[in-house]
């Protein structure tokens, strides 16, 4: 079985945002960018079910700038046996990164598709959804353990409230969250091997997408600094300031 | 020499990763038990560190010395002696094998020590005897195909727990100077070799250091490195260099940490009424620490990039061992005064770090042995 594993350079998750003077966006100058965190978890995921003998193959792919190249080599540095990239300096939103992905499915063919259940920039949590739509195959979002049994993949979901285990039948679209596992860190040697696995660049026109942005980012801000909180002397004073103060009672 | 740029990002980001998730966590822990945890050692043979120096066709990743320099500020940023674990497998303990060794030396040891599997230590000083090769009292006196190695070797870092010992000892006894003396491998598990109890440090818990007594003990005569007598102090010195860009480039790296650790503290404790890093007496010192860990830094990429086209860096190699490790005090002498009464508790890492790195101006040729190199070999090259 194949596994396509999408991946997304982001702001690495260790630096401090820092929102442009003009407020325009967010200031990405020598800022550094990472593999999206549950990215990481997806492409971990895929390479132990290489690893288990479940698949035979793990192909990422990723839609985005010439740079986010690094990110793929990380991927096969992970153990991805090959990458895709769909080179484009467009903000791509999740529906043209969805229909992209469509395409790549349709060509691949993946027994089983594997993406970050949000990426840590804009946290839209759409692509995946939007992806099991587009191809019409099952999805498994919010994974917190995937168990492949002949031609049915059973997924363990954090939902509200407790975990939800649904079979789906292959192929099909899964979503990873936090706890589905903890991702190795690269070996040094395969960092070097990395490098020499295939690449393949392509452009959405390749697959005839427009990826043009459908959004206008008007302002961004900062989140309002938080103020210190107040100790209170009884349950009383709390009830008190709760009705009167807050006004939430 | 950097070969790829987006390769040792990469290497670099791993790491650096690496030091921040896994060793920075657990530095209490390593100087509380005095040893590296087991599942950290694994981890990080898992990851290649032991292999960093060494060749890519003995399993190692081969790096420059850039690289290696690079790669060695990054380890930096955590308790060095974290980095001593793996660090005589990259310097001393097998450079010498790999600069002089013959074929079947290589073969046989050099790519059990890229992995980690066999674990190095490099013997050349002694009681009586540092960096002054006249008084090198150990010997080794040939019976038939065998040396008999006797004497002993003093503060012997990763001395208790190695297989492989790279050892200076004298094969000529008439000759007194660095021509009487042959450098030898010897398995850890050979009669005769003899494991002192480790030594009691004032810092860098964790690694360790211990006597290495040889009483008759017999090696086999292949075991020379590079298969002659009297090549074993130059082989030592070749090793120096390349080992004292390393250890510089860890003392830029602890610098680097330092600095971090005194601006995060001085930004967050206030006193009248302001945050610390607000009072001028107390930026005067981050700003001398922040310039004195970036002239380091300038200083060995310098001298690395020159020992990659290379040039002979000896001289420079001290300069950048004497400049660093005489830095990287005062800078973690600035980080305790900046972190005052907490500077001198073992709460804050700035305590810990102001004792290991006070070593770094001693191993590897002291700070004062570095000014002889350097002023020797300008009044030789002027001559």
């Amino acid at each position: 079985m194949k596994i396509l594993v999408a991946v997304k350079r982001v702001i690495d998750y260790n630096v401090k945002i820092r929102v442009k003077a003009d407020h325009s966006d967010v200031d990405l100058t020598n800022v550094k960018m990472a593999m999206n965190p549950f990215c990481e978890i997806a492409v971990e995921e895929a390479v132990r079910l290489k690893e288990k003998g479940v698949a035979t193959e793990v192909v990422a792919v990723t839609i985005g700038p010439k740079a986010s190249q690094e990110q793929l080599r990380t991927a096969l540095a992970l153990g991805a046996d090959r990458a895709i990239q769909i080179e484009t300096d467009e903000r791509a939103e999740s529906l043209a990164v969805a229909k992209l992905l469509a395409k790549v499915v349709e060509q691949e063919q993946p027994g089983l598709v594997i993406l970050g259940k949000q990426a840590i920039d804009t946290d839209n949590n759409q692509t995946g959804q939007m992806l099991a739509a587009l191809t019409n195959l099952p999805q498994g979002t919010f994974a917190s353990e995937v168990v492949v049994e002949g031609d049915q993949v059973h997924v363990t979901r954090e939902i509200d409230g407790g975990l939800q285990t649904i079979a789906l039948t292959l192929p099909a679209i899964v979503t990873t969250d936090l706890r589905l596992n903890e991702p190795r860190y690269a070996k040094l040697p395969d960092i070097m091997k990395a490098k020499k696995k295939p690449l393949d660049v392509k452009t959405p026109a390749d697959f005839g997408v427009d990826v043009a942005s459908k959004v206008s980012l008007l302002k961004v801000e900062s989140p309002a600094e938080r103020k210190g909180g107040i100790k209170v002397a009884s349950v009383d004073e709390l009830i008190d300031k709760l009705k009167n103060e807050a006004k939430v009672l | 020499m950097i070969r790829d740029p987006e390769l040792i990002n990469q290497l670099v980001d791993t790491i650096a990763r690496f030091v921040r998730e896994r060793l920075i966590p657990n530095e209490v822990r390593l100087a509380e038990e005095d040893a590296v945890p087991p599942e950290l050692l694994a981890e990080m043979k898992e990851m290649g560190l032991f292999g960093l120096s060494i060749p890519e066709e003995y399993g190692g990743l081969g790096l420059t010395m850039e690289e290696e320099a690079l790669v060695a500020m990054e380890i930096g940023k955590t308790s060095p002696a974290f980095r001593s674990v793996f660090g005589t497998n990259n310097g001393i303990g097998a450079q010498g094998i790999l600069i002089d060794g013959t074929e079947e030396q290589k073969a046989k040891y050099v790519p059990r020590l890229a992995t980690g599997e066999i674990l190095s230590s490099f013997c050349l000083t002694e009681p009586d005897s540092g960096s002054d090769a006249a008084s090198l009292r150990t010997t080794a006196v040939r019976d038939g195909d065998y040396y008999v190695l006797n004497g002993t070797k003093r503060y012997i870092t990763n001395g208790p727990e190695a297989d492989l010992f790279t050892v200076m000892a004298r094969t000529n006894p008439e000759n007194k100077g660095a021509g009487g003396i042959s450098a030898f491998i010897v398995e850890g598990d050979t009669p005769g070799l003899i494991r002192g109890p480790a030594d009691k440090k004032m810092g860098q818990k964790g690694a360790h250091t211990c006597d290495i007594i040889f009483d008759n003990c017999r090696v086999p005569a292949e075991n020379i490195i590079g298969g002659k007598e009297g090549q074993g102090f130059k082989t030592a010195m070749k090793v120096l260099d390349r080992g004292r860009l390393h250890i510089s480039a860890v003392c830029v790296g602890v610098a680097e940490r330092l600095v971090e650790e005194s601006l995060r503290y001085t930004m967050e404790r206030k006193q009248f009424g302001a945050a610390l890093a607000e009072h001028q007496l107390v930026q005067a010192m981050l700003a001398d620490s922040k310039t004195e860990a970036y002239a380091g830094r300038t200083m060995v990429m310098d001298a690395a990039r020159r020992k990659d086209d290379g040039e002979n860096v000896s001289t420079l190699a001290s300069c950048c061992k004497l400049f660093c490790s005489e830095m990287v005090g005062r800078v973690a002498d600035r980080a305790v005064q900046v972190h005052g009464g907490a500077g001198y508790m073992s709460e804050y890492a700035v305590e810990r770090f102001y004792r290991d790195v006070r070593l770094f101006r001693i191993y590897e040729g002291t700070t004062q042995i570095q000014q002889l190199v350097i002023a020797r070999n300008m009044v030789r090259e002027a001559s």
